[in-house]
């Protein structure tokens, strides 16, 4: 019984560092997107991904022994992050590999957070079910802006297609499995990575196809997330996700 | 004296105050026009507890409208009532009551169409709330808030709110 709680916690912090590690990205293009009413499409989007990890990281801070909450979870932890290598990848100011994530990553949370809503587990069918319909119209975003770039202008186009190439070797982790998951798929807790990958995949492919783009073909696999292993890229963003409140521990306002 | 609610007659007076709560970011419309409120009940000790669900996961009017719940319940002689967030069923605009979606268009927000959330995708013409024409288009698929989008009208010319259907 304890092991099972042990994996679901791991579990719940698994998505719900994807939510919040996308959310601070987006965070980042308040003020310095392409457009004012992207701007605002950046922090919606955003808030809605930081709502879904306040869900997930509180659960999960509820299970641990001492207790946690969402906030010593996203504030104070500077070890063991649980988060895809996908959503940390800075996007440095280029807003085609922002959208090449959201695509990939919109539409694997859709296809994962619809089979999650089925879970023997209540909170992760709660929050799942909930969060399906708003991580619908992220990738209906998403996907708009792929057809619109990628089927623009001549240097839309290659930037387009460059942005698809800096993210793909970062796809594949999003589908893998391991001994955890493996468990919690058998209890009927967790959606198996592998069972996503197809849907996924298929509507990314169509999108790309319909965008006059060319899906890349995986050469290099970047992976080690669900370990902790991360990429330089995440320790400036945590550095500045947690500066305020190490700087004035227990601030309120 | 110890005020305990457990008579129907006195949850129903309770529900009613929580009822008139505000949402802060559409203050023409309570948290019961919105369908936010889900239960007001009572244990057997009396104390109550306020069911609420969020409209979409950041919502960060929750918490001012929890407090806001509070306070009232502590004015009519219930201080310790407790506040309790559910998301599942999951929220959608179908909640949303008739007098809710008048008094949006009133407020010059065009309400979400009834039953907009179901599995077809219809497309139907979203008026004006201004001058009610139903020539009007799509600004940008995200607005002031989670819950809007930003539209304009092609006949008045002016931009302005809609509600989204979830």
């Amino acid at each position: 019984m304890i092991a099972v709680q042990q994996d679901v916690t791991t579990y719940a912090l698994r998505l719900g560092d994807d939510a919040l590690v996308l959310a601070q990205r987006l965070g980042e293009w308040v003020a310095s997107a392409p457009q004012l009413e992207e701007d605002v499409a950046m922090a919606n989007i955003g808030l809605d991904l930081l709502g879904q990890a306040r869900s997930l990281l509180s659960y999960a801070g509820s299970l641990l022994e001492p207790v946690r909450t969402e906030d010593d979870l996203a504030y104070l932890r500077e070890r063991d992050w649980q988060n895809a290598q996908l959503v940390e990848l800075a996007d440095d100011g280029d807003f085609g590999r922002c959208m090449a994530r959201l695509l990939v990553f919109s539409a694997w949370q859709c296809e994962l957070y619809a089979a999650l809503a089925a879970s023997r587990n209540q909170t992760l069918a709660a929050v799942a079910g909930k969060a399906a319909k708003e991580v619908d119209y992220h990738r209906d975003h998403a996907t708009q802006w792929v057809l619109r770039l990628g089927d623009g202008t001549a240097e839309s186009h290659t930037r387009m297609q460059d942005a698809l190439y800096a993210v793909w070797p970062y796809v594949d982790e999003v589908f893998e499995s391991d001994d955890l998951v493996t468990r919690l798929v058998a209890d009927g807790i967790a959606v198996d990575p592998a069972s996503l990958r197809e849907p996924v995949l298929d509507y990314v492919a169509d999108v790309v196809e319909r965008a006059t783009l060319t899906l890349p073909t995986p050469t290099v696999r970047h992976s080690g997330g669900r370990r902790g292993v991360h990429t330089e890229q995440l320790g400036y963003l945590l550095a500045e996700l947690q500066h305020v409140a190490r700087s004035h521990p227990g601030a309120t306002w | 004296m110890v005020t305990v609610a457990t008579e129907p007659t006195e949850l129903a007076e309770l529900r009613a105050i929580v009822a008139e709560v505000p949402d802060p970011e559409l203050p023409v419309l309570t948290i019961d026009d919105l369908g936010v409120l889900r239960d007001v009940g009572a244990d057997e000790s009396g104390r109550v507890t306020v069911t609420i669900t969020p409209t979409y996961c950041g919502c960060p009017a929750m918490d001012a409208i929890a407090d806001d719940v509070r306070s009232r319940l502590a004015a009519a002689g219930h201080a310790d009532a407790e506040v309790r967030f559910v998301l599942s069923p999951a929220w959608t605009t179908d909640w949303m009551s008739e007098s809710g979606r008048r008094k949006l268009l009133e407020y010059g927000v065009a309400p979400p169409s009834p039953g907009g959330a179901g599995p077809v995708p219809l497309t139907l013409s979203v008026r004006c709330p201004l001058c009610g024409s139903p020539d009007t288009s799509e600004l940008s698929r995200f607005g002031s808030t989670a819950c809007k989008a930003l539209w304009r009208c092609q006949a008045c010319r002016e931009p302005f709110d809609r509600f989204k259907e979830h």
